[in-house]
């Protein structure tokens, strides 16, 4: 490898490197200034992701890096850009509850932005290897961000569970990938596509095969790996339960439709029924087990398996069309997941804590009607009712999965968006009609007030706005 | 004509309304005063330009006027908008109920009158979207978007049991309206756009169109109601506050019977021709076992939703005899019964506002001190029944008419139909007007206040005008309807042709 194209690798992968030095460089700072760093190190942090972010939209750069293991296409771009607006916001909202939730040490900026570069590392991952390190980055810095809330039983033991499935879901996908590069002997996607064309699949292939999907469906809390998510999202830290919600999710997502879009498209009949199997599954459990939840957190967990279902009713299809479904579908999904955190931190109850159960919502739109209104577009766009962004998100995965003839597919998809409907505006009349005599008092930190205010009425303003330019938008980007 | 784009104008008007409203500040008579002033003034000046819609409009041309088209998302999506002689009239009968349901929510919202209004103006634009809407995208778009509002009037200012007939308003209108949006992607794909009027002009392959028929069916059956997916409705109009009612029997329910035209009939009429006696079928067993019910109800309110099912019934009947008079009967019928139905739960309100029950048994003897109610409301009964020269009578005539050419059986026993609503309507009449007025609470009760007969006497006006006049609302139905009749038989002959040649 020459001094050339080492060049010409660390230049397509500057925003990484921006986020690799700026987290050390941060550590540092952090480390030398003591404990009460943690504000001004936030800050710094944001400061980071924000400069990679526009790095990557203003300097454009496509090309495969590092002998293949690294690949920036438009897909790539497009995906890093809506993580990283997802990490910074998330960023942001923790910083009006940094204290409370003990949040306020400067290793957590820290943590999250490395959990950034894995996100950023995995999307643009083009080789097995580079793959699982960058993933393996990434959880492990999750798996510490969960249970930084010591002195609470709750996010240690999310902690410890995300961090034990965690492991085994990694070890099923290291497991799987050397299934694969054992019986097609390569570990770059092109290649290992190439091997796959050119000889009939092994049956050792296949179950390669299922344990990486297996492994990367942990990462996306797709049914039947979902089991970690709703204890998890309870028990961390809100700002935390956020952050796993948005810019992972939308990782994982990208990663397992590069891998089977380029690596395994040769096999596209193997990999399609299991993901039209796990899309299903969760779909209709995401919307069904969301009925019964009066937990908000909870309640939030379920609905995102539910979404993980629908954006791989687009993947399912295997098309062009369905991959831009599921990018859509990830923005509106991010959009609508961030907006309803931002929500859920703003309010505090009269005596200081945390909103946690549906119930305590009773009679928000006579204390405030504003949040009660975003409120009520953000559940009718996780239900997906139009004229609001959910309803495109969906359109555009269900169009790609008529068009790839996966009719029961579709059918038990907006027959279970349904009951997902329900479920999501059960927690929606509720507030309405309950006596006002339960009121929710809605204290506002100063700090948080302005940051969940700008959270949540972008996000309004975007479920709106979103539909009428996004997908031309994305479109393009691939 | 102009080019002044005069259909988005009056989608959109009401949204001014709700902008203006948004500024205004709810508390004290002077803020309340002050929202129903501007709602007030937003729905009657739409009105007016609305008219403008029907001034314009083109009798002799059978296709769509008016048209705007600007692209909207990828793949073919257009905001594209027109009217021709079927949707019309709808959209003028949205913007005229709107003021009603503004006045008779006067006093009796007591809550949030800000929210309700705002509420209702986004419905407004919601619904007339609907029927101007040339993108069978936009077209979703819009009957979907209605739900949220809806669901909300229900759920927020309905009776007691709001919650439960909110959710199953809103569950059942929903699961029916996904397959069809699974249905209009595959129509996307097979066609190739989302164009209503080349939809229209493409021959779907019979196989397909049966499938595509079902999923439609689905979405407007439920809508309409047809039976056995009405139990929605009773629940709703008895739970929905007065003007909710309104809207729902006068609009809410014609956005089935346009779709049932405009998409089943207009775009699979193979289909429909092979369905055509099972809707037969649904709908007489509407008329005859939802006027049953209808007769036994305590509540006025109910009674009326059951009567209003049966008279979905045959506009049902009428829009698959598929025929001249069938179609242009379940037009009329429609509008009719919009003017009609949303009288009565106007009429039905007037008396709950002053004495807060809809029990049946809890009334009688009203004529003596309510002469003027007494006038409404038997006009409105009349017009219910389809007394020949109230606008009733020719709906049901013509669909009669159309259904015997095909059927005459359907006809047979749809027209026991007739003499069943006279039983339940004149019933009810009795109930609550005639007899003695021997309760005690009823005894004070005041005729209608100046504000009640500006409400009622239009609708009376129009009620007897359209019955013994309807020339004007056939004369602009009729080029369109010949159009979608002639192009029906049209693809009829072509299959049988088709068939012919195969054996």
């Amino acid at each position: 490898m020459t001094a050339d194209t080492i060049l010409a690798s660390l230049h397509l992968s500057i925003p990484e490197l921006i986020l690799a030095v700026g987290a050390l460089a941060l550590l540092m700072i952090g480390v030398f200034s003591g404990e009460r760093s943690g504000p001004m190190v936030t800050g710094l942090a944001i400061a980071v992701l924000a400069v990679a972010g526009l790095w990557i939209i203003f300097v454009p750069g496509e090309g495969l890096a590092y002998g293949g293991a690294y690949l920036a296409d438009g897909f790539s771009r497009f995906m890093k850009i809506v993580a990283l607006v997802g990490s910074i916001v998330t960023m942001f909202m923790s910083m009006g509850q940094a204290r409370e939730q003990q949040l306020d040490r400067f290793e957590f900026p820290v943590l999250l932005l490395l959990a950034t570069l894995g996100i950023l590392l995995m999307i643009s991952a083009h080789d097995l290897i580079s793959l699982y390190l960058s993933l393996e980055l990434q959880s492990l810095a999750l798996y510490v961000v969960a249970a930084i809330n010591r002195d609470n039983l709750k996010s240690t033991e999310a902690g410890l569970k995300y961090f034990v499935l965690g492991a085994l879901s990694s070890g099923m996908l290291l497991y799987g990938m050397s299934l694969v590069y054992g019986f097609t002997g390569h570990t770059t996607f092109d290649a290992i596509a190439t091997a796959l064309s050119a000889e009939t699949r092994s049956l050792g292939l296949v179950f390669g095969l299922v344990f990486v999907l297996a492994g990367l469906a942990f990462k996306i809390s797709a049914v039947p790996f979902h089991m970690w998510t709703p204890d998890v999202y309870e028990g961390a830290p809100t700002p935390v339960t956020a952050f796993f919600a948005a810019a992972p999710k939308v990782a994982a997502m990208a990663i397992l439709t590069r891998i089977v879009i380029t690596a395994f498209h040769p096999v596209l009949a193997d990999w399609q029924q299991i993901i039209v199997f796990i899309s299903i599954a969760s779909m209709v459990l995401g919307s069904f087990a969301a009925i019964g939840q009066r937990n908000f957190k909870r309640l939030m967990a379920y609905s995102s398996i539910g979404h993980m279902g629908y954006a791989l009713v687009g993947l399912a299809a295997g098309t062009k069309t369905g991959v831009s479904g599921v990018m859509l579908y990830m923005v509106i999904y991010m959009v609508m997941t961030l907006g309803t955190f931002a929500i859920i931190m703003a309010m505090r109850r009269k005596d200081g804590r945390q909103v946690e159960n549906v119930d305590d919502l009773a009679g928000l739109s006579t204390t405030n009607p504003f949040m009660a209104v975003v409120l009520t577009a953000l559940m009718f766009s996780l239900a997906g009712i139009p004229p609001l962004a959910g309803f495109f998100g969906k359109y555009f995965v269900f169009v790609a999965a008529i068009q790839a003839h996966l009719y029961a597919l579709a059918v038990i998809g907006v027959l279970s968006s349904v009951v997902g409907a329900y479920s999501r505006s059960c927690g929606l009349t509720k507030p309405r009609t309950n006596s006002p005599a339960r009121l929710v008092r809605c204290a506002w930190s100063s700090a948080s007030r302005a940051c969940s205010w700008s959270a949540t009425s972008s996000s309004a303003a975007l479920s709106a706005v979103l539909p009428i330019w996004l997908p031309r938008r994305c479109f393009d980007g691939v | 004509m102009t080019d002044w784009p005069i259909l988005s104008t009056v989608t959109f008007l009401p949204l001014v309304g709700v902008l203006l409203l948004l500024f205004t500040r709810e508390d004290g008579p002077n803020g309340r005063r002050n929202i129903l002033n501007i709602s007030l003034a937003t729905t009657v000046f739409t009105f007016i330009v609305s008219l403008f819609v029907w001034i314009w409009f083109d009798n002799a041309n059978p296709g769509f006027q008016m048209i705007e088209k600007h692209d909207w998302l990828t793949s073919g999506i257009s905001y594209h908008m027109g009217v021709d002689g079927i949707s019309m009239l709808f959209v003028i009968l949205s913007t005229f109920l709107m003021p009603f349901c503004v006045l008779a929510s006067w006093l009796s919202v007591e809550k949030r009158l800000k929210d309700y209004m705002i509420a209702f103006l986004v419905l407004e634009t919601m619904m007339v979207g609907v029927f101007v809407s040339l993108d069978i995208v936009l077209f979703y778009v819009f009957f979907e978007a209605g739900l949220i509002p809806m669901f909300l009037i229900i759920g927020v200012w309905g009776g007691k049991d709001r919650v439960y007939a909110s959710y199953k308003f809103f569950l059942y209108t929903l699961l029916g309206s996904v397959l069809m949006l699974l249905a209009i992607m595959a129509m996307y794909w097979q066609a190739g756009t989302t164009d209503i009027p080349s939809l229209l002009a493409y021959k779907f392959p019979p196989q397909l169109q049966t499938w595509l028929w079902l999923a439609f069916f689905a979405s407007f059956a439920v809508k309409m109601p047809m039976w056995p997916v009405h139990t929605w409705l009773p629940d709703a109009h008895v739970q929905a506050p007065t003007a909710g009612s309104v809207i729902l029997a006068g609009i809410l329910l014609k956005l089935g019977g346009y779709g049932l035209i405009r998409f089943s009939l207009g775009m699979f009429p193979n289909a429909s021709e092979f369905f055509a006696p099972l809707v037969f079928v649904l709908s007489v067993i509407a008329i005859i076992y939802t006027s049953l019910v209808a007769l036994m109800q305590e509540d006025i309110k109910k009674l009326i939703a059951y009567s209003s099912v049966a008279h979905m019934g045959y506009v049902t009947m009428g829009i698959f005899a598929a025929n001249q008079q069938g179609v242009q009967g379940a037009i009329f019928q429609m509008l009719s019964h919009g003017i009609v139905s949303g009288a009565l739960f106007l009429c039905v309100g007037v008396i709950y506002d002053r004495t807060h029950t809809r029990e049946i048994a809890a009334y009688g003897g009203l004529v003596n001190n309510m002469p003027k109610y007494a006038v409404a409301m038997m006009v409105f009964t009349m017009a219910n029944v389809g007394l020949p020269g109230t606008s009733g009578f020719i709906g049901e005539f013509l669909t009669l008419i159309g259904v015997f050419r095909v059927n005459t059986w359907v006809a047979l026993f749809a027209a026991t139909g007739v003499i069943l609503s006279a039983a339940y309507a004149l019933w009810l009449y009795r109930r609550v007007i005639f007899g003695v007025l021997d309760k005690e609470n009823l005894k004070k009760l005041l005729d209608l206040s100046p504000r009640e007969q500006l409400i009622l006497y239009p609708l009376i006006a129009l009620t007897i005008l359209f019955g013994v006049y309807p020339a004007p609302i056939f004369d602009a139905t009729a080029a369109s309807v010949d159009l979608l009749v002639n192009n029906y038989t049209a693809a009829l002959h072509a299959a049988q042709n088709v068939a012919l040649s195969m054996n």
